[in-house]
């Protein structure tokens, strides 16, 4: 344990003397403050008709994007930079485990991103007070927040898995970035529109259910849909993931992907 | 067998605690890597044990560092064992490689950390008392000669001043074992001369030192024995004196040096017949190359016969090519 708190220190360390935490939280603090400007400035119905839609509309759009630039940001290069750069000749040839490098970056990672959502959640609670008063916050928040920061997890454990995956830190981060805001999005619309099945295979559907929790009424597992265009009638299924679903899609992610990262690295070899 | 940092040593335990052995060791056991078709070490065996300097030698794809990698966890060996004070590194890493320390390749520090951060890590890691540190790596820093470069990041340093810190990252926890591969490789001639002084001192000191280099003066220079290893296999270990006597038929060779140039007929009729003389050849006018038998008695009185013969000896050393002969002659014999 005392190793891993050693590689996590210093990753910690690194992040804040390369400003990468300092970027982070500057693109996270932009996105809070154009939500905040356009919010005020148009007020659109959907944020303040009600104060549960008011957070749906802005925490259940935006937290995955901030979780996802966290994972990507944090953990994108964690390990594939260890062979890229070559940092990992001055760690690795030590009496340290490879597993402790490994669970000691994964945490660093995971706090630093922790502490970005940290901070959107304070700024979507100051603006949900500003609008409905502190008795405004509803509970429903709560749970979406805690699965944000399950989903947080799932999603850093997936950038450690691609990052041992590569030794190319480019690569790794590229691989990521496109399975996450493209991939997996358009392997859910495919499943489940045009094979009319249950995407339970896909995080980002099991992710569905940070912003569903904070709809009045939580979406039907499955309905169906049927939209006419011109003489034709489509018709298509959208499925929804239950609560315990999602938790256990999310949870599986992180398992596998935390697991498959670390056997990666223990055998992966610096030549 | 595990070891126990105690007094600033390791020293090798059993699973009672108690004390095994002061001795220093590595050892390769069958050691073979294959990258796909391709056999970078073959079946390796080789035992080093005591405080010694030994130089692995070996042209480039030899398997040097292939050799220093899987003794280090940097690679896994396909089959047999790196074995470090009897403990193997692949199923105890921690264990073994606590009384190591290693500088393969140029290792690159985290550029944002300063020398002391990146030092003080390697420290935690290593086990280092929390009330020496400081200590320990401001007189590793020192003895690299890169004290007023201590608080500045590492990312704006240059290759050789980052090999510094590497070195001194080395020399932190007092290891018993140093294993390094070419840690000459980006300095300065300075830089090299330093590095060099360095292994020496830590010779002295009780220490194994396993050193991959092509410079064989640097080897002849600072170690004490040497292996030679080409396409992955060994060819020879043994004492550097044994391996040139080897490969020179018992005889020794040194180079004069010349004030004026020599006529070649003196070189033959009077140079080559001198006591103890086995052969004297031309390298050109100004300089010899002579190979005797004998000790330091006979190389004496053949320096004071030479400058009995008034033939302006300015300079007068052994050759350091004496090791790059049997080395050449090793090499090419398994071309």
């Amino acid at each position: 344990m005392a190793q891993v708190g050693i590689s996590m220190k210093y990753t910690f360390l690194e992040y804040f003397r390369s400003r990468r935490f300092l970027i982070m939280l500057i693109i996270t603090l932009l996105i809070a403050a154009l939500l905040t400007i356009i919010v005020a400035w148009r007020r659109p119905e959907g944020f303040l008709v009600s104060n549960l839609g008011f957070y749906s509309s802005w925490w259940g759009t935006s937290v995955t994007f901030v979780i996802i630039l966290s994972g990507i940001f944090f953990g994108g290069d964690a390990i594939s930079g260890e062979f890229q750069n070559k940092t990992g000749y001055f760690g690795i040839p030590n009496p340290i485990r490879r597993s402790s490098i490994y669970v000691g970056k994964w945490l660093s990672a995971f706090f630093a991103a922790t502490a970005i959502l940290v901070v959107f959640t304070a700024i979507t609670i100051g603006n949900g007070v500003y609008y409905f008063g502190s008795s405004g916050v509803p509970y429903q928040f709560g749970w979406s927040l805690l699965f944000a920061w399950f989903y947080l997890a799932a999603v850093m454990g997936f950038t450690f898995f691609f990052s041992s995956l590569f030794k190319s830190s480019s690569i790794s981060i590229l691989v990521t970035v496109i399975l996450f805001l493209f991939g997996f999005t358009l392997i859910q619309t495919l499943v489940s529109d045009l094979v009319q099945t249950e995407p339970w295979f896909v995080l980002t559907y099991g992710a569905g259910i940070i912003g569903n929790i904070l709809s009045a009424t939580f979406p039907p597992h499955s309905s169906v849909v049927s939209q006419s265009f011109g003489p034709r009638t489509i018709t298509t299924t959208v499925f929804n993931a239950t609560v315990p679903e999602g938790l256990a899609i999310i949870g599986t992610y992180f398992i596998i992907t935390a697991i498959l990262g670390l056997i990666l690295f223990e055998r992966k070899e610096f030549n | 067998m595990s070891s126990l940092y105690k007094l600033g040593r390791y020293v090798f335990t059993g699973d009672n605690g108690m004390p095994l052995s002061d001795v220093p060791s590595i050892e390769a056991v069958n050691l073979s890597k294959r990258f796909g078709s391709f056999v970078a070490v073959s079946e390796l065996n080789l035992k080093i044990e005591g405080a010694k300097c030994v130089g692995f030698l070996g042209p480039n794809g030899a398997g040097k560092t292939t050799t220093l990698k899987m003794f280090t966890d940097l690679i896994r060996a396909s089959s047999g064992e790196a074995l470090i004070n009897g403990i193997n590194v692949h199923t105890n890493k921690k264990a073994a490689l606590a009384s190591v320390a290693a500088l393969i390749e140029t290792p690159e520090i985290y550029p944002s950390l300063t020398p002391r951060e990146a030092l003080r890590m390697i420290a935690e890691i290593r086990g280092v008392p929390a009330t020496e540190r400081n200590k320990r790596i401001e007189e590793a820093v020192s003895e690299v000669h890169m004290e007023e470069w201590i608080d500045k990041r590492v990312g704006r340093f240059s290759k050789g001043m980052k090999q510094r810190i590497c070195i001194a990252s080395a020399l932190l926890s007092d290891p018993c074992i140093l294993l390094l591969d070419e840690p000459t490789n980006g300095l300065d001639p300075r830089g090299m001369s330093e590095v060099r002084g360095i292994v020496k001192s830590l010779r002295g000191k009780k220490r194994l030192i396993f050193m991959s280099s092509h410079i064989l003066s640097e080897v002849s220079e600072v170690c004490d024995e040497v292996a030679m290893i080409d396409h992955g296999k060994l060819i020879v270990y043994d004492t550097i004196s044994n391996v040139t006597a080897k490969f020179s038929g018992g005889a020794s060779m040194v180079e004069v040096g010349l004030q004026r140039p020599i006529d070649a007929q003196l070189v033959t009729r009077n140079i080559a017949k001198l006591s103890g003389v086995v052969s004297a050849e031309q390298i050109d006018d100004r300089n010899l190359r002579i190979r005797f038998s004998g000790g330091l008695d006979v190389q004496e009185r053949i320096l004071s016969d030479l400058v009995k013969l008034n033939i302006g000896v300015i300079s007068f050393r052994a050759a350091s090519s004496e090791l790059e002969d049997a080395y050449l002659k090793l090499i090419t014999a398994t071309l």
